[in-house]
């Protein structure tokens, strides 16, 4: 199975040997077994599901492992927490910062090991220690400034300072590019090449396979919690890897790409100078059925707002709406679905599920609130439903029951497409639908939004990911500085036209 | 037993700070006068009316004042007092502070001063005693009573008052050293019922159960909120309030006089209004040149069912 | 062994309250057997376990209205005062007014209604904390009902008011039948609409819940305003109790035995949750507790204390990690079978 890579000379600085780890009947881990040299970035590549979290989790502490050996730096590791890891030298940066908002940031890097004087914390020296932390990332920052003044990505940097500052020998970054834009993840990149001349071993989470081929030395790929292999990066081709991590090829996942300009007239919807103050510069916009229009612009070009103007989840202040052909004026969510639209957010985990509830009170919830609150949908109905969802949309879940917070992201994404499927709209508003997603349901997911719209439905996409837009868009939209800059259509829509737009 | 083995009895009970009520030979001709904070209950009327009896009785010449609820009243009629030469002055004052400039001024007049039914804050130097009742004396009361009507046997409930509360402290304190004089009696269950009503319907009513309705003998309650709510718990478990079970409670609000009248409690206890012949006795100790305590307290007064309708009617 | 995996997986946080108090109920039956008997007399049902339910009551109905605030990621601190309002309301238009009875009624609900209102208000469309808004109302509520009452304990005399303190139908007393009606008709609202889901929704992700067109902010209003009128109705059956509105003691803490009640039901705090059946156990395991410590002879000193630490180990029983450990136990000791 795969390119095994030939044994490294060096002692390994990780070694993981037939780790299992099972849930209540699923295997999450089977007989894992990997190593890691010292000084080395090692990708850690699978679909959601396939074990990669769990394979964290058992390593810092978090869980506890069934059967299995991990030796660490030729040594037992058996860590209980995540800080007990840390201080044996093993550090996580997750995705989701886990760093507090709302204090400091020298608070931040400073909050395990309070330097001390007199038995009390001296500030001067907390700082001093800091500016050192931060130094080591290359970070140039006032540290008593409060971490949530500072972008993602900054906080994403103090995060590893934090990790590193305390002696690591392995750093975990979990999806640390997840949230960044290009020229930040180059400096994150830059950071790991430092590291990794100071000796400093990497593995490397991420759902960017150019990511993984520009800064990584070697690959493990895990699917459906088993081990698939360790492959020398610079000797495994991009459909390979694909290949391992999904079992399909890439042909599978681009083919049947839809190109033709829709050639239905009536408009679904309409605006015409539409846009509000300090929010989103006037845009005019024409949507047809059964067309897909996509969105692209760089983070905070405005393709977010534009898509929650539309909804009604923000106020606009000038221009008018037209849904089919009738003049309109929404003001709520609610307005907008009674309208026949739906709307995806882009922050799913926030805006999208209700992550205490279960996949099917998610599902019927839309539905739910189009009909009313005094016309329960029949539980047997619900069900028929949402089994039917399942089954179109290949979800996976144990039953109907599970709350939708334990599913993975992709699963979750397909849950909230289901809830607005459900309520058959005329117009679907997607703000990144495939972000943070495995390639499986990634695949999926452009395979839904094609039939939906040869079904006759309307969608906008917002995306970031071009050759994604390129793929199956009808028409682009180029957002940039709130404001819309172009439109490509048909032969025009290519990843090149719509860079140019945007670098204009 | 009758009322002069209770009167012995509450004599017990209260200890030796009681002045034995006396009418021997009084001094001739005092001036003395009493500054009242007003009229602002039947209890307050009541208090006054005995007081100018007391001093008629004595043959004194009174001097009376009614503050009409303020201080500043009070504080006028001291100074009239002083003006006018008296040979003792009465206080029943309206708040704890701000005596102490015209105490003083009695005190440079060598005016002696007497406080009745409340405290105050200044230094204990300006006045000669303060006369009242207070908690450990009204459980020790009630205690006697109950002592007198069982003639010393009976297994009593508690329904005390919030949990850590002075009044609830003392006025079991009381209670307990009275029944301690007699084997028959003794305390079978203790709860708080919080002051209440509902909590002493509660309590009582798991006292019901948890000990059965026919082995107690009483109720104490340390005040009549809880007995009402405690007549209540019986009458619903099919006996008879102040029949079956007797009560007895302490504060003399209005209701309970209602509830007594309708036959369902036995007894409660109002805070004396014959302070005025223990004021009086003080002043003539002190002018005499005897010591006189500083504290002197008065036993309150108990009410019994036979005048309460005619009370409920006066209070309500 | 089948079976049995099949019962222990119907959620196991529906077993927790239920199981919690039924083991107190037969310990104290094995105690004292007199605690779990039932008598009938002067055509009611009579004994602790009545009185618990009995007890229980207005405690219940607060919770209830409690559950619904706290499902909504809320929290309202003012129903004490409420109860001391309401029941205020209630005891004044009773002796200064000749209102027919149920008018009483319905200005006493729409009184805790408009408290509700008001906090929702706050809550939901000025911003304020639900602990910040809510504790304004608990604070001045008490002033309030002694403004009402003009100070003073207000007594009546009322037929109606002494058949829903005490009275009985079908030996059963009536407030006991008010909490189960009310019980099966907040059942019916919340379940068999979809306005429970709807809550649950908004208390687990208010923004979310907004995008997929639900009007998040009207609901959480609706949930303040039902624990109002939860809070009247409990002040009623309080001040019938004993036919007084003793207003300086009326409802006193009775929020935080609501609180207690809504989370010994396996609520979280953070909201999205609702439990109306669990709610009311909860509710029994507090009076149940209570009634015992006031049987049993403990000092009252002790009260407290003692009840403290029987609903700290219910929640010991309930919680997660409690339950996980007991899990692995089980396993290595299956495992341990499995390897001899």
């Amino acid at each position: 199975m795969g390119v095994l890579e030939p044994v490294v000379d060096v002692q390994p600085l990780l070694e993981i040997k037939n780790i299992s780890k099972g849930f209540a009947g699923v295997q999450a881990l089977n007989k894992v077994s990997f190593s890691i040299a010292p000084g080395e970035i090692h990708a850690l590549l699978g679909e959601n599901g396939a074990g990669k979290s769990t394979f964290i989790k058992v390593l810092t502490g978090v869980y506890t492992r069934d059967s299995g050996k991990i030796l660490f730096d030729g040594q037992d590791f058996h860590a209980t927490s995540s800080g007990h890891a840390q201080t044996q030298g093993v550090s996580t940066v997750y995705q989701e910062v886990n760093l507090i908002p709302t204090m400091t940031v020298t608070e931040n890097l400073t909050l395990l090991q309070q330097p001390k004087r007199f038995g009390l914390i001296s500030p001067k020296r907390a700082k001093q220690r800091a500016l050192e932390m931060l130094e080591r990332v290359g970070l140039n920052i006032d540290p008593s400034k409060q971490l949530d003044s500072y972008s993602i990505a900054v906080q994403q940097l103090v995060a590893i300072a934090r990790a590193i500052g305390t002696k690591a020998k392995l750093l975990i970054l979990d999806e640390p590019t997840a949230s960044l834009d290009a020229k930040e993840v180059l400096r994150l990149f830059e950071l790991m090449r430092q590291l990794k001349s100071q000796g400093i071993s990497i593995i490397f989470v991420t759902h960017f396979l150019d990511q993984v081929y520009e800064i990584t030395d070697r690959i493990t790929v895990l699917r459906n919690g088993s081990f698939i292999g360790t492959y020398a990066t610079k000797k495994l081709p991009q459909a390979e890897l694909i290949h391992a991590m999904v079992g399909k090829s890439l042909d599978e996942l681009t083919s049947g790409s839809n190109r033709e300009t829709s050639d239905s007239a009536d408009d679904v919807l309409r605006i015409q100078n539409f846009g509000k103050q300090r929010f989103l510069k006037p845009v005019d916009l024409s949507i047809a059925k059964g067309e897909i229009v996509g969105l692209a612009g760089m983070l905070g070009s405005g393709r977010s707002e534009l898509c929650e103007i539309i909804f009604g989840a923000q106020a606009v202040d000038q221009g008018s709406m037209e849904i089919a052909q009738n003049a309109v004026h929404i003001k709520s969510p609610k307005q907008a679905i009674d309208h026949g639209l739906g709307y995806c957010p882009e922050d799913r985990k926030i805006d999208g599920i209700i992550a205490e509830l279960s996949v099917r009170e998610n599902m019927i919830l839309a539905l739910q609130a189009k009909r009313g609150w005094l016309k329960p949908i029949p539980m047997t109905e619900q069900k028929a439903m949402v089994e039917s969802m399942i089954e179109r949309l290949s979800i996976k879940t144990p039953n109907l029951n599970k709350p939708i917070g334990e599913l993975s992201g992709g699963n979750q994404q397909k849950v909230i497409l289901a809830r607005w499927l459900l309520t058959q709209p005329t117009l679907l508003l997607l703000d990144e639908p495939t972000r943070g997603i495995d390639i499986g349901a990634h695949h999926d997911i452009i395979a839904i939004m094609k039939e939906l719209c040869e079904q006759g439905m309307s969608l906008l996409v917002a995306s970031s990911e071009l050759e994604e837009l390129v793929i199956f868009a009808h028409r682009v939209v180029v957002m940039k500085d709130r404001k819309k800059v172009m439109e490509l259509t048909g032969s025009d829509i290519s990843q090149k036209s719509i860079v140019n737009a945007i670098a204009q | 037993m009758n009322i002069s083995n209770l009167t012995k009895l509450i004599k017990i009970a209260v200890g030796t700070t009681v002045i034995a009520l006396s009418s021997a030979a009084s001094m001739a001709e005092l001036t003395i006068g009493f500054a009242q904070t007003g009229s602002e209950s039947g209890w307050r009327t009541a208090f006054t009316n005995a007081t100018k009896a007391e001093a008629e009785a004595r043959g004194y010449n009174f001097k009376f004042s009614d503050g009409q609820g303020k201080q500043e009243n009070q504080i006028k009629a001291i100074r009239s007092f002083i003006a006018q030469g008296v040979d003792g002055i009465v206080l029943a004052p309206l708040v704890t502070t701000g005596w102490d400039k015209v105490l003083k001024e009695a005190q440079r007049a060598k005016i002696p001063v007497v406080l009745v039914d409340r405290g105050l804050d200044s230094d204990p130097s300006l006045y000669v005693t303060s006369v009242g009742s207070d908690f450990t004396q009204e459980g020790a009361m009630i205690a006697a009573w109950l002592a007198v009507e069982t003639e010393g046997t009976c297994d009593i409930v508690e329904l005390q008052g919030a949990v850590g509360a002075d009044a609830a402290i003392k006025r079991q304190t009381g209670f307990a050293n009275v029944i301690e004089n007699f084997s028959g009696m003794k305390i079978i269950a203790s709860q708080t019922g919080s002051w209440s009503a509902t909590g002493g319907k509660e309590v009582m009513e798991s006292f019901l159960k948890s000990i059965g309705g026919e082995n107690i003998c009483a109720v104490w309650a340390h005040n009549d909120n809880m007995a009402i709510g405690a007549a209540q718990a019986i009458k619903e478990a099919g006996l008879k309030p102040s029949e079956d079970i007797l009560i007895g409670s302490v504060d003399a609000i209005a209701e309970i006089f209602k509830t007594m009248a309708d036959g369902e409690t036995n007894v409660t206890l109002e805070l004396s209004p014959y302070q005025g012949a223990a004021a009086f006795d003080a002043l003539e100790a002190h002018l005499a040149g005897k010591d006189v305590p500083k504290r002197i307290t008065v036993p309150g007064g108990l009410f019994y069912p036979e005048t309460a309708a005619e009370e409920w009617a006066k209070r309500k | 062994m089948k079976e049995r995996k099949k019962f222990l997986d119907i959620n196991p946080k529906i077993w927790g309250p239920i199981f919690s108090l039924v083991v107190i109920i037969v310990i104290m039956g094995i105690i004292d057997p007199g605690f779990i008997q039932i008598e009938f007399k002067d055509g009611r049902l009579y004994g602790s376990l009545i009185d618990i339910l009995v007890r229980a009551t207005p405690t219940a109905i607060i919770a209830l209205g409690m559950a619904v605030v706290i499902g909504t990621k809320g929290i309202d601190l003012s129903v004490g005062s409420v109860v001391a309002i309401c029941g205020a309301v209630a005891a004044v238009l009773i002796v200064e007014t000749q209102l027919p009875f149920f008018m009483v009624v319905i200005v006493s609900v729409l009184v805790g209604g408009g408290i509700g209102f008001l906090n929702g208000i706050m809550v939901s469309f000025i911003g304020i904390q639900p602990i910040i808004a809510t504790l304004i109302l608990m604070v001045s509520g008490r002033g309030i009902a002694q403004l009402v009452t003009g100070g003073r304990a207000v007594s009546f005399d009322s037929t109606a008011m002494d058949i829903i303190g005490s009275g009985a139908l079908l030996a059963i007393p009536v407030r006991l039948w008010i909490m189960t009606a009310l019980v099966l008709c907040t059942v019916l609202l919340l379940r068999k609409t979809a306005l429970g889901l709807f809550l649950e929704s908004v208390g687990a992700n208010a923004k979310a819940s907004r995008l997929l067109g639900i009007e998040a902010r009207m609901l959480k209003v609706i949930a303040y305003i039902f624990s109002g009128m939860c809070a009247a109705v409990a002040g009623m059956i309080l001040i019938a109790d004993v036919s007084t509105a003793e207003i300086n003691r009326l409802g006193l803490w009775l929020e935080l035995d609501a609180i207690l009640a809504v989370v010994l039901a396996g609520a979280s705090l953070n909201g999205g949750r609702i439990y109306l059946g669990l709610t009311i156990i909860g509710a029994l395991i507090i009076q149940t507790l209570t009634t015992i410590i006031f049987s049993s002879g403990v000092p009252v000193e002790y009260n407290l204390i003692v009840k403290a630490c029987i609903i700290l180990a219910v929640l010991l029983i309930q919680s997660e990690t409690t339950k996980n450990y007991v899990s692995q136990l089980r396993t290595k000791s299956l495992e341990n079978r499995h390897a001899e």
